[in-house]
């Protein structure tokens, strides 16, 4: 199977990167090409941590599975499920309070802001520099013991009921949120003199793996990794859900399509979530945080489709109904998926080291690819 | 005071006592392989051991803590554990080859240690071609590593051997028109004479502005030849995995890590002793109070000192860069480093002779 | 939003659908790949982001059902193509045409058993290449890893 990939000429040199392997991030396998240093051509190998998400969710009701989509996208697990009870609040006609957008929204920008301090420091670590890792790591810890005490959970929070919230937001989350925000500001100073302004990491990472905005568009790329080629994508801003609609953020867009503009969309991305937060944290209306909801839910007959912004970008969410308890199909656009298909464009032609620090560019979680 | 100087040289007059010269070299040598084997497994320990905790409080982490008083045993334990455990040669290998590779890298290490002073006339062997001969010897590891990694039938290995053949030998150019520099100063290729002409002051001082730049290219090619980050291409941990010691397990595995600790401490050694004075205490001119208070501290933590803070930025190195890419790495060395180092070379000429240097 | 009459009129045989969220093309399996060179190519429509690829097994038949959007004019598009024949599914490909859609095309392939024509690179893209069946196809049984709810 591995022998027959592409054309192959006397003296290339296939390699099988993972599905152990440092740079990949989980168990993604990489078929590469390679000429000396040079990659030819690379071909991913999906499936090795395939749940067959959708066929599972067909047999789950419409309460029960919002929670599995959490451990697709594991980062980003509380946009998955906004998205899934989005598309669940279309069907029904579920006004969703005030109170429960804002926190929906709130706990959005904190785990967009989690997946970022996550993904600077593994992109770090693929060009080489282990400390900002550790770093990365002790803000997203705060973040984490935020959501611990008001989701009771870490990193798959199932905060998300179709209607609202589980539960209200724990006393302590407004003043703790501000904290964090507070220290994290003066810590993204430090990022950019750590990091950033690296002249070895410049170097790493501009004029490579470049996409132009065509071509991004065509590979069906969103979030950081379209808006890094220019193309305006974010769906907080183009389609506005939830309270979306009434804060002021900035779209995060570079124009150079190379691994540093995807860098930058993120860094920039870090800020306007913080933007963001602040803007809603100390007006949180009063009120309930859940709709009356019934309890038995059935979408009515029909198809129905939402789409929310991940931290890895433009995440769908399709529902068929037949009119029962269960969906009748369902089907998840993945960021990732698309992201990973403009990988072979991005890396023919550049280093191995390249393609790493192009992986890591592209922020790729696994399991969210394969389902 | 005792000092390591007499303990050797009363050792050697209790021996000449009582044997025949012959005997009396032969008993001596064998105390120095004993010494030197010690030397070697207290310095994998030590250096480990202050690499991990050197890291550890770069990234905001305490390091090792458990094992002994404040984990200063975790080294020991952890050699411990790579004996036990199995030595895997895979299937496909060339089995000769892969055994002896580690070998090689260890004894090229060993060699080594044979002209660094440790301390006031403490050195195992004095020869008057001192440079030429670590310039040389140094570049024996690239042959096992090179074995290493053609033996172990693994494609990230043949790429990092690959990789750090192409790496070392370029910068063994740049690394040794740095150590050329300081010879055309002291005109002297042995290092007990290039130690005894910093009695008033270290070449990096004295040398001006020329002794400067060949010290910052030698810390950069030195870096670059021990396989270390930011240019450790040849193990490039996020891209082959391992690199060349992908397939290495057990003990051979520990012999690879053990020459790669014990390589820095020899460069990190010689840069001490070449640029700033190796044993010499810290003198300035006529500060007549001042040079007798520094003489009074022992030559050999004079040594060790320097050595040690050279070794602490090359670790620091390691733990705040991000690793360049193989071409980048080539293209630092062939356009800037080699370039520089030359004219350096030039300029350093015209300094000695004309005598600019603080004399 | 985009007029009808302007998409009947480079699809004859089209239909719309009711109620819908956006704007919904019903077309047959051999209708799609002109229907498609036009969305993309057509400056009119400029369909140039296809973000959605899902197939769909609606028992009797099945159904590809293609998201597209334009990043111009933003406007959203969805066209399902009926594919009569369940057995020997087939639908030309788009791939040449937006290239997200090869692996878009190739999960299809893959957990639906829709052949698309003239893709460059069908096989299967999660499972093993010596996986037997389509595994989100409703009649898809599998009695020892599958758990009936």
């Amino acid at each position: 199977m591995f022998t027959e990939v592409g054309t192959t000429e006397l003296g290339d040199l296939i390699i099988n990167v993972g599905p152990q392997h440092p740079s990949t991030h989980g168990v993604l396998h990489l078929v590469i090409t390679l000429n000396g240093e040079t990659v030819k051509k690379v071909e991913p190998h999906l499936g090795y941590i395939h749940r067959s998400i959708e066929k599972m969710c067909e047999s789950l009701t419409y309460r029960q599975f919002i929670y599995v989509t959490s451990r697709m996208d594991y980062l980003s697990s509380h946009i998955n499920n906004h998205g899934c009870a989005l598309v669940v609040e279309k069907g029904l006609q579920i006004e969703v309070p005030e109170r429960a957008q804002y926190i929906r929204v709130l706990l959005d920008e904190l785990t967009r802001l989690a997946s970022h301090q996550l993904w600077w420091g593994a992109m770090a670590m693929d060009v080489g520099a282990i400390t900002p890792f550790f770093h990365a790591f002790r803000e997203r810890e705060m973040i984490n013991d935020i959501m611990e005490q008001t989701c009771g959970a870490r990193l798959t929070m199932n905060f998300i009921v179709p209607g609202g919230c589980m539960y209200d937001i724990h006393p302590d989350f407004v003043h703790r949120t501000k904290e964090f925000i507070l220290f994290f500001k003066s810590k993204l100073c430090e990022y950019d003199e750590m990091v950033t302004n690296n002249i070895i990491f410049k170097n790493r990472m501009q004029n490579v793996g470049f996409i132009s905005r065509e071509d991004a568009i065509s590979y069906g790329c969103s979030g950081p990794v379209a808006r890094a080629s220019g193309v305006s994508c974010d769906i907080r801003k183009l389609y506005p859900y939830e309270v979306y609609s009434k804060v002021e953020f900035t779209e995060a867009i570079e124009m150079a399509g190379d691994c540093y503009a995807r860098y930058q969309v993120r860094m920039k991305e870090m800020n306007e979530s913080m933007r963001i937060i602040d803007q809603l944290i100390d007006n949180i209306p009063e009120g309930e945080f859940q709709a009356k909801t019934k309890a038995v839910l059935k979408l009515p007959k029909g198809d129905y489709y939402s789409r929310v912004e991940t931290a890895r970008g433009d995440f769908g969410v399709f529902v068929m109904s037949e009119g029962g308890t269960t969906p009748y199909r369902i089907k998840f656009r993945s960021p990732g998926f698309s992201n990973l298909s403009a990988l072979h464009h991005m890396v023919k032609g550049n280093k191995i080291g390249d393609m790493v620090a192009i992986m890591g560019s592209l922020d790729l979680v696994i399991p969210d690819i394969d389902r | 005071m005792i000092s390591i100087e007499k303990i050797t040289s009363s050792i050697h007059l209790k021996l000449s006592e009582s044997f025949s010269p012959m005997i009396v070299t032969l008993v001596e040598m064998t105390i120095i392989g004993i010494f030197v084997l010690t030397l070697f497994a207290m310095l994998g320990l030590i250096l480990v051991f202050m690499e991990r905790k050197v890291s550890a409080y770069m990234q905001i982490r305490i390091g090792p803590n458990r094992v002994g008083y404040r984990g200063t045993a975790q080294t020991l334990a952890d050699t411990i554990k790579l004996l036990v455990k199995e030595g895997l040669t895979p299937d496909g290998a060339d089995k000769f080859l892969f055994n002896f590779a580690p070998f090689i890298v260890m004894i090229g290490a060993m060699l080594l240690m044979a002209p660094i002073p440790f301390a006031r006339n403490v050195q195992i062997w004095d020869l008057n071609i001192g440079v030429l001969y670590i310039t040389a010897v140094s570049s024996i590891s690239v042959i096992g590593i090179l074995m290493a990694g053609w033996s172990s039938n693994n494609k990230y290995s043949l790429l990092g051997a690959m990789r750090s053949g192409a790496q070392i030998v370029s910068y063994e150019l740049s690394a040794g028109l740095a150590i050329l520099s300081i010879v055309i100063l002291t005109g002297s290729l042995k290092i007990s004479d290039i130690i005894a002409s910093q009695q008033n002051g270290w070449w990096i001082f004295k040398g001006h502005i020329p002794a400067m730049i060949s010290f910052v290219i030698f810390i950069i090619a030195v870096t670059a030849e021990t396989n270390r980050a930011p240019f450790d291409m040849a193990e490039a941990e996020s891209e082959l995995t391992a690199g060349f010691h992908t397939e290495y397990s057990g003990m051979k595995f520990a012999l690879f890590f053990l020459a790669e600790y014990v390589n820095i401490f020899i460069v990190c050694a010689i840069g001490a002793t070449l640029f700033l004075g190796g044993w010499m205490p810290l003198h300035f001119g006529s500060w007549q109070v001042f040079n007798h208070i520094m003489d009074f501290i022992p030559s050999s933590i004079w040594f060790m000192g320097k050595t040690f803070a050279l070794i602490f930025l090359i670790m620091w190195f390691r733990w705040s860069f991000p690793r360049l890419r193989i071409d980048q790495l080539l293209n630092l060395e062939w356009k800037y480093l080699l370039p520089i180092g030359m004219l350096n070379l030039l300029l350093m000429t015209l300094v000695a002779i004309m005598g600019w240097y603080v004399k | 939003m985009i007029e009808q009459e302007k998409l009947i009129a480079i699809c004859p045989g089209a239909t719309f659908a009711e109620n819908s969220q956006w704007p919904t093309m019903l077309i047959s399996n051999t209708d799609w790949r002109a229907l498609a060179e036009q969305l993309k190519n057509n400056s009119e429509f400029n369909f140039d982001y296809l973000f959605c690829v899902t197939a769909l097994d609606a028992k009797t038949h099945l159904t590809m059902i293609y998201h597209l959007e334009s990043t111009t004019s933003r406007n959203i598009l969805v066209v399902k193509a009926k594919i009569e024949n369940r057995m020997n599914a087939e639908i030309p490909t788009v791939c040449d045409l937006w290239r997200t859609a090869e692996f878009h095309e190739r999960e299809a392939f893959d957990l639906m058993g829709v052949k698309f024509l003239n893709h460059p690179d069908l096989r299967r893209l999660f499972l093993t290449d010596d996986w037997v069946g389509f595994p989100l196809r409703k009649d898809y049984d599998d009695p020892i890893n599958m758990i009936k709810l």
